[in-house]
């Protein structure tokens, strides 16, 4: 689904990305974690086709296709969704406005008519359901006064009806308490089909207790220095992070 | 480049959408102004004389006034002999649409204004004024009924020269500003509307402007009254086809709202804003003002959408004890716009209240400021005012501007005045970009939601215009 071949990228001449190569296929969950500033959120922000970046070489591959000259929207057409870490707030445009607006441009760009105003209510109730969300949540400002928690949950409400490919969850876990954590996994537990594939960016392993990846990988200094399956989470948990950085030196 | 900039070049070299004139044979004075021309004006519209004296009255205070420049607007002065005063359609007034001229109800149906379509399906009425002379008034038979009258001005001053006589200028005195006294001595049309004691108006009064003669100046006169416990929606909306040279608009509207009365009046303004590169375009320097006798409101809602220059202030005269003005406005400027627009409140009477909600959106080269008054009097007792002021920009060659003036001489009145500048982030447009919106598509939502307060103000058909108008003047691609 996703292949990106030694990925080099950089923001205001600083590398941020040194050669990042990565395979997942659909099916898989992969987990991405590292320290502070090992280019994690570059990562997701690149393969999302964030223009606030310059490659400097490699490829990004998307459903078959090298998407490095598609702009975000596009590759959003084809599949590929971003939870935010920092979602940002769209004071007048409410949610079910927002949600109808991004999934009728989605359906349009595939050729097939907008969804009616009672199927899309009928599907967004279901999905709220299941991430135990307020109907009330609807006519509110996207993200306007939403508390960290009701963000993550706006973002994974959001990912559960355009129904991606594939989709990146950037610290979808940073700022959720231990509910909100258990109802935000349970959501995506619930998406999880051989049809898709998951990437869960984040720091610490407690996520993955919930949501628990095929894969797991290490990135640091804009590399992925080790790969494993989730024992390798467990092991940061324990370790930290030192011990790679000492291998690494 | 980035992207960002790209962005905003491309939209703000958005052209005109509603860029084409009509050729309609038309009846037109040659340039100049003398009192000859305007005795002329009254003759052709055969106007008894103390309107003709009224406009000669008029014209002599203008000629001794100075055109104002305090405006945050630059602009070539126009050249006042070089207008033409007076042009009306020929074979005016028709008695059903079949008599109207195929020209006109093409261009309404370019303007997505089909008459028709306007009657069954909104139950709009509308006084169609195409350059200064009514050619087309429905629905006057509903309206007859409960006793409303809504007709061109032309026609009130015939039928109904009591109402007019009693109240024209008696909220913008001839003497009130420049533009006001030039309109006074040489207007040619506008509507009229006479809401009868404790009638609420069925449904909501429309009328479309549109200048259509090249070189024409527009000075439109509108005169509402809601009589006591009455109530009327109005509302006005205006598009003009792409011009060459500067056209001069410099209406004035009057409302009057008795004891009791509401008055909800509504403007979408989209007059030809000049091109890409500030050639061209509407000058629009209207006066808007209304009077709130006891427990009276007047409602004021605008989107500004078009004109190169938009120098306006529809205020409210809180006179009554217990009166209520509103103004909700939208200014959207684009390329080398400039708009210089608000409110006053003058709040005279005990317990009067009043709310300002103006929402500034800056693009392009162009600049837009927001002056408004608050005036509290010494009689105003508990007073109360909330002013709310924002500004929208969009890249870094615009500008926002405030000019909030505040008098209070009542210590029990109170007023609050909020004011927030923001800019549509990157990381906006990346976030809906991300989820399958093209950054047009984006920056139409971000604004139509930052508009949202002002909008809800609008008539439901109305609200929807304005949103495809807001959405016309931010995007460039699209058509």
């Amino acid at each position: 689904m996703l292949e990106i071949i030694d990925l080099q990228a950089s923001i205001d001449n600083k590398v941020i990305l040194n050669g990042i190569n990565l395979k997942v296929n659909l099916g898989e969950v992969h987990a991405i974690m590292g320290p502070n500033g090992s280019g994690k959120s570059t990562l997701s922000n690149v393969i999302a086709g964030h223009d606030g970046y310059d490659i400097i070489s490699g490829d990004i591959c998307f459903a078959g296709e090298s998407v490095l000259d598609l702009p975000p929207e596009k590759r959003a057409h084809l599949g590929l969704f971003l939870s935010f870490q920092y979602p940002v707030e769209i004071p007048g445009v409410t949610v079910s406005n927002f949600i109808r607006t991004a999934l009728n441009e989605i359906r349009n760009a595939k050729g097939q008519e907008p969804l009616g105003a009672p199927e899309m209510l009928k599907s967004m109730r279901e999905k709220m359901k299941i991430l135990e969300m307020d109907k009330g949540f609807l006519s509110r400002s996207l993200n306007d006064g939403f508390s960290g928690g009701e963000k993550k949950r706006n973002e994974i409400f959001q990912m559960a009806m355009l129904e991606p490919k594939m989709a990146i969850l950037d610290e979808t876990d940073s700022g959720l308490d231990i509910d909100a954590l258990r109802i935000v996994a349970n959501g995506v537990n619930s998406l999880r089909s051989k049809d898709n594939t998951f990437v869960v960016i984040t720091h610490y392993q407690r996520l993955l207790d919930y949501i628990v990846p095929d894969f797991v990988h290490v990135l640091f200094n804009g590399k992925i220095v080790k790969s494993g399956d989730k024992e390798l989470a467990i092991e940061l948990e324990n370790r930290g992070y030192d011990w790679i950085k000492k291998e690494q030196q | 480049m980035s992207d960002e900039d790209k962005i905003i070049d491309e939209v703000t070299s958005s052209d005109y959408k509603y860029g084409f004139s009509t050729n309609i044979d038309s009846d037109t004075l040659s340039p100049g102004l003398d009192e000859d021309v305007i005795k002329k004006i009254s003759h052709k519209k055969k106007e008894p004389e103390w309107m003709t004296n009224w406009r000669l009255d008029a014209f002599k205070i203008w000629n001794e006034m100075d055109e104002p420049d305090w405006g945050n607007v630059n602009y070539e002065k126009p050249d006042f002999q070089k207008i033409s005063y007076y042009s009306a359609v020929k074979k005016k007034k028709l008695d059903s649409l079949d008599e109207v001229d195929p020209e006109l109800l093409k261009t309404f149906e370019k303007l997505g204004i089909s008459i028709d379509e306007q009657k069954r399906l909104s139950g709009v009425a509308m006084d169609i004024v195409v350059d200064s002379v009514s050619v087309a008034t429905t629905f006057k038979e509903t309206l007859n009924e409960k006793g409303i009258i809504f007709c061109s001005m032309s026609d009130a001053i015939q039928n109904h020269p009591e109402l007019v006589k009693k109240y024209i200028g008696t909220v913008i005195p001839k003497t009130d500003n420049y533009y006001a006294a030039l309109n006074s001595a040489v207007f040619t049309d506008g509507s009229f509307c006479y809401i009868p004691k404790g009638v609420k108006c069925p449904m909501e009064l429309s009328t479309y402007f549109r200048i259509n003669e090249a070189g024409t100046g527009q000075f439109e006169r509108t005169l509402l009254i809601a009589d006591k416990e009455s109530y009327v929606s109005y509302l006005e909306g205006c598009t003009a086809p792409q011009r060459d040279e500067n056209q001069l608009h410099a209406a004035v509207v009057e409302l009057i709202a008795l004891d009791d009365a509401e008055i909800k009046y509504s403007t979408v303004q989209n007059w030809f804003p000049g091109d890409a590169n500030g050639k061209g375009g509407v000058y629009n320097f209207v006066t808007k003002r209304g009077i709130c006798e006891n427990r009276a409101k007047i409602s004021w809602t605008q989107v500004e959408t078009g004109s190169a220059v938009t120098w306006k202030y529809p205020s409210c005269i809180l006179k009554g004890d217990s009166s209520i003005g509103e103004f909700y406005s939208v200014a959207l400027t684009n390329n080398f716009q400039q708009a210089d627009t608000g409110t006053k409140m003058i709040h005279l009477g005990e317990n009067t209240k009043s709310t300002i909600i103006s929402k500034g959106i800056s693009a392009g080269n162009s600049h837009n400021s927001y002056r408004g008054l608050v005036r509290m009097g010494p009689r105003a007792k508990n007073a109360r005012n909330f002013s709310q002021c924002d500004s929208l920009l969009m890249g870094d060659r615009c500008g926002a501007h405030t000019f909030p003036y505040i008098e209070v001489k009542n210590p029990t009145a109170k007023m609050e005045h909020e004011a927030t500048t923001s800019k549509i982030g990157e990381d906006q447009i990346f976030y809906c970009q991300q989820r399958g919106l093209n950054p047009e598509a984006a920056i139409a939502l971000i604004v139509n939601g930052y508009c949202k307060d002002v909008l809800n103000q609008l008539p439901m058909e109305f609200a929807v215009e304005a949103q495809k108008l807001l959405a016309i003047s931010l995007e460039g691609s699209v058509g």
